[in-house]
C-alpha cells in the first residue's frame, strides 16, 4: 500500500462541508430509508424473538410478539444453563478483546509512530514487510500458529487467543500515516532542545496528538478481537475458557442437533441478543472515532 | 519495555552523530517490540506450517518426509478447487455488488440530500459490531424454509417461498450476510474519504459549470480512490477466509454443505475432523500465497488504471 497515491494533505479533522444549495430529496430518502430498513430488521427481530418461548418461535409471526412475553425466563435460563456458564464467556470475551487490543495498540503505537519520525538503517525494508503481511489473511495464519502452539503446548490457555491478535500491522498502518500528518516535527525538536528525553516526547506530546487515530486502533483491534471466532474455536478445547462466540455456536449447534438435552432455540436466540449490546452500545457512543481515525488510513497512502 | 528508558537522559549531547546515534538507538528501542511479536507470531508459524507441510502424518508410524507431495496433492485435489471456484464466484459477485452499494450509499448521505442521514449511516454501519457467529445464526433462522422470516413474508403476500438453502442459492445467502455485516464498514471509509476533500474543489468545478453528477465522477470518485482500492483489497482478504458462514449453516443444509465448502473451512475440516495436520498445513499455505498474489494483482491493476486516467 506504500504505493498507493497521495491525492492530497489531510486537514487534521475533516470539517464539514454544507451546501445551502443542498435540497432534500424524497426519492433518495425513500431510497435510503428502505436500506436502513433491511439492516435493522434482523436487530428488530432480534430484540422481538428474544422475548418468546420455544414454540412461539416457530408458529408466531416474526417481526411481532408471541402469544407470551418470556423475556425474562429466557434471561433466567441464559445465565444460569450449564452453571452459568454464558456469564464467564461474556467476561471472557471481554478479557480477550482488551488485552488483545491494547496489546495491539502498544505495540502499533510505539512503532508506527518510529516509522514515521525516525530516520534509521533498515527503516523502509521493515517497513514494507510489515505492510505486505497486511495481505496474509488471519485465518490461513491461524492454523500454522496453531500447530505450532501444539507443539509447545499453550493451546486451551488465554495466551493462544490473545498473543496472535496484538500483531496489528493495520493498526501500525494506520498510525504511521496518522502520525506524519498530525505531528509535528518541529515541535518534536522544540522539546529537544528544551532538554526532553525521547520517551517523554513520545509519551507526554505525540501520544496525545494521535489521541484519534489511537482510540481508532483501540477499537477496530477490539471488535475484531471480540467477534473473532475462528482462532479460539481452533486453540480452545474447555468451555470456561470459551468466549462468547464459540460458546454461541456450541449452545446453537446443540439446538439444532435436537435429542433431549440439546438447548432451547429461544436460550440462543436470547444469548445473542445480550451478547451484542456492550459492543452496539459501544459502537453508537464512540462512532466519531471511526471516522475521523479510518479518514487518515484512506486518504493517504 | 526497559530499553525504551533510554532517550531518557536529560544531558546535552556533546556532538551531533552521538544525538543521531540516540535517535537511532529510541527508534530500534520503539520498533523492537512489535518486530518481536511479528516474528513470534506470523514469520514463525508461517516458517513451521511450511516445514510440516513437507511432511505427512499416519496414524501409524508417525510422520515421514514427502518433500513437496502434500502441494501435489493440493493441486490435484477437485475439493479443493471447488471450494476455490466458490471463492471466485465472491470475488466477481459479492465485492463489487458490496463495494457498489458502500459507494453508492456513502455519496448519498455526503450530498446531504437524505433526510435523517445521520441516522441512516449509523444503521448501515451498525451490523459491523454483530460478531459473524451471530449474524449467520440469526441469517441462518430467516433462510429456514418452514419457519423461517423470509418463508414467513413471503407466505403472507401468498407466494411461495424459495429455499433458500437449496444448492442453487445457499452461497447467495451467504452472500447476503457477507454483504449485510460488511457494507456499512466500507461506507464509513469511503464516507470519511469524502468528507475530507476540500470544498474549493467543488466550488471550483461549479464555477466551471459542472453538474451534481459530473463532480460526483469527476470531482470526487476520482478523490475517493485510495479509500475504495484498500475496501477492495479487504474485501478480497475477506472473501478467502470465509469460514463462519459455512460452519454454522452446514447443520441447517447439511447435504448443500459439504466439508471443502469453502478452502478455510476445508483446512479446519482436515486438521480437526480428518486428522491431516501436514495437508490442512499445505492448504493453508497454499492458500495464503494465493491471497497475496491476487491482492498484488488488485492492487497493481488499480495503480495503473489510476495513471492511465
Amino acid at each position: 500500500m506504500s504505493t498507493m497515491q497521495t491525492t492530497r494533505v489531510l486537514p487534521a479533522a475533516p470539517r464539514p462541508h454544507k451546501n445551502p444549495r443542498d435540497r432534500k430529496s424524497v426519492v433518495l430518502t425513500i431510497a435510503m430509508w428502505a436500506c436502513a430498513l433491511y439492516f435493522l430488521l434482523p436487530f428488530v427481530w432480534l430484540i422481538l424473538a428474544s422475548t418468546k418461548n420455544d414454540s412461539d418461535l416457530f408458529t408466531t409471526f416474526g417481526l411481532w410478539f408471541g402469544k407470551t412475553i418470556a423475556l425474562f425466563t429466557n434471561l433466567g435460563t441464559v445465565f444460569t444453563y450449564e452453571n452459568g456458564s454464558f456469564g464467564g464467556w461474556l467476561l471472557n470475551s471481554a478479557f480477550y478483546a482488551i488485552a488483545s487490543a491494547l496489546g495491539a495498540v502498544i505495540l502499533s503505537t510505539l512503532a508506527g509512530y518510529a516509522f514515521a519520525k525516525y530516520r534509521f538503517k533498515g527503516s523502509r525494508g521493515i517497513f514494507s514487510v510489515v505492510l505486505g503481511s497486511i495481505m496474509i489473511p488471519s485465518t490461513a495464519l491461524a492454523l500454522p500458529t496453531y500447530l505450532l502452539f501444539a507443539n509447545i503446548n499453550i493451546t486451551n490457555t488465554p495466551w493462544a487467543v490473545i498473543l496472535p491478535s496484538v500483531v496489528n500491522p493495520f493498526a501500525l498502518y494506520l498510525i504511521r500515516v496518522y502520525a506524519i500528518e498530525a505531528v509535528d516535527d518541529n515541535l518534536i525538536e522544540a522539546a529537544r532542545i528544551d532538554g526532553a528525553g525521547e520517551f517523554r516526547i513520545f509519551w507526554q506530546i505525540s501520544c496525545r496528538l494521535l489521541g484519534p487515530a489511537i482510540v481508532t486502533v483501540f477499537l477496530l483491534a477490539l471488535v475484531g478481537a471480540w467477534n473473532n471466532y475462528f482462532l479460539p474455536l481452533i486453540m480452545l478445547n474447555q468451555s470456561s475458557l470459551y468466549p462468547i462466540t464459540v460458546g454461541l455456536a456450541q449452545w446453537a449447534a446443540s439446538s439444532n442437533a435436537g435429542g433431549g438435552a440439546r438447548v432451547l432455540f429461544s436460550t440462543v436466540i436470547t444469548g445473542s441478543f445480550v451478547s451484542i449490546i456492550p459492543l452496539v452500545l459501544s459502537f453508537l457512543y464512540l462512532q466519531r472515532y471511526w471516522q475521523s481515525g479510518l479518514s487518515a488510513g484512506s486518504v493517504k497512502g | 519495555m526497559t530499553a525504551l528508558s533510554l532517550g531518557r537522559s536529560n544531558t546535552p549531547t556533546p556532538s551531533q552523530s552521538a544525538q543521531r546515534r540516540k535517535l537511532r538507538a529510541t527508534a530500534y528501542a520503539f520498533i523492537t517490540p512489535f518486530l518481536i511479536a511479528f516474528v513470534a507470531m506470523l514469520l514463525v508459524p508461517i516458517g513451521y506450517a511450511l516445514y510440516l507441510s513437507l511432511f505427512k502424518t499416519q496414524i501409524i508410524g508417525g510422520s515421514t518426509f514427502v518433500g513437496l507431495a502434500n502441494y501435489l496433492q493440493a493441486f490435484t485435489d477437485p475439493q479443493l478447487y471447488a471450494g476455490l471456484f466458490r471463492i471466485m464466484l465472491y470475488l466477481v459477485i459479492q465485492v463489487p455488488l458490496m463495494l457498489v452499494l458502500a459507494v453508492f450509499f456513502a455519496f448519498a448521505i455526503d450530498s446531504g440530500r437524505v433526510r435523517g442521514g445521520k441516522f441512516v449511516r449509523l444503521a448501515i454501519f451498525v451490523p459491523y459490531a454483530i460478531p459473524g457467529v451471530i449474524a449467520t445464526l440469526m441469517w441462518g433462522y430467516f433462510y429456514g424454509n418452514n419457519f423461517g422470516l423470509i418463508a414467513q413474508l413471503f407466505r403472507a403476500l401468498g407466494l411461495v417461498p424459495p429455499n433458500l438453502l437449496s444448492s442453487q442459492n445457499i452461497l447467495g445467502s451467504m452472500m447476503n450476510i457477507s454483504t449485510w455485516a460488511f457494507v456499512g464498514y466500507n461506507m464509513i471509509i469511503i464516507y470519511a474519504a469524502l468528507r475530507s476533500i476540500p470544498h474549493e474543489l467543488y466550488d471550483a468545478a461549479e464555477v466551471d459549470g459542472a453538474g451534481q453528477w459530473r463532480i460526483a465522477w469527476s470531482v470526487k470518485l476520482p478523490a475517493i480512490r485510495p479509500a475504495l482500492i484498500l475496501c477492495l483489497i479487504f474485501s478480497v482478504i475477506g472473501s478467502f477466509q470465509i469460514f463462519t458462514e459455512p460452519s454454522l449453516l452446514q447443520p441447517l443444509a447439511p447435504t448443500t454443505i459439504d466439508n471443502a465448502f469453502t478452502p478455510t473451512f476445508y483446512a479446519y475440516n482436515l486438521a480437526f475432523v480428518n486428522e491431516e495436520p501436514s495437508y490442512a498445513a499445505a492448504i493453508a499455505f497454499t492458500l495464503g500465497f494465493a491471497i497475496m498474489i491476487v491482492s498484488y494483482v488488485v492492487q497493481l491493476t488499480a495503480q495503473a488504471r489510476a495513471r492511465n486516467s
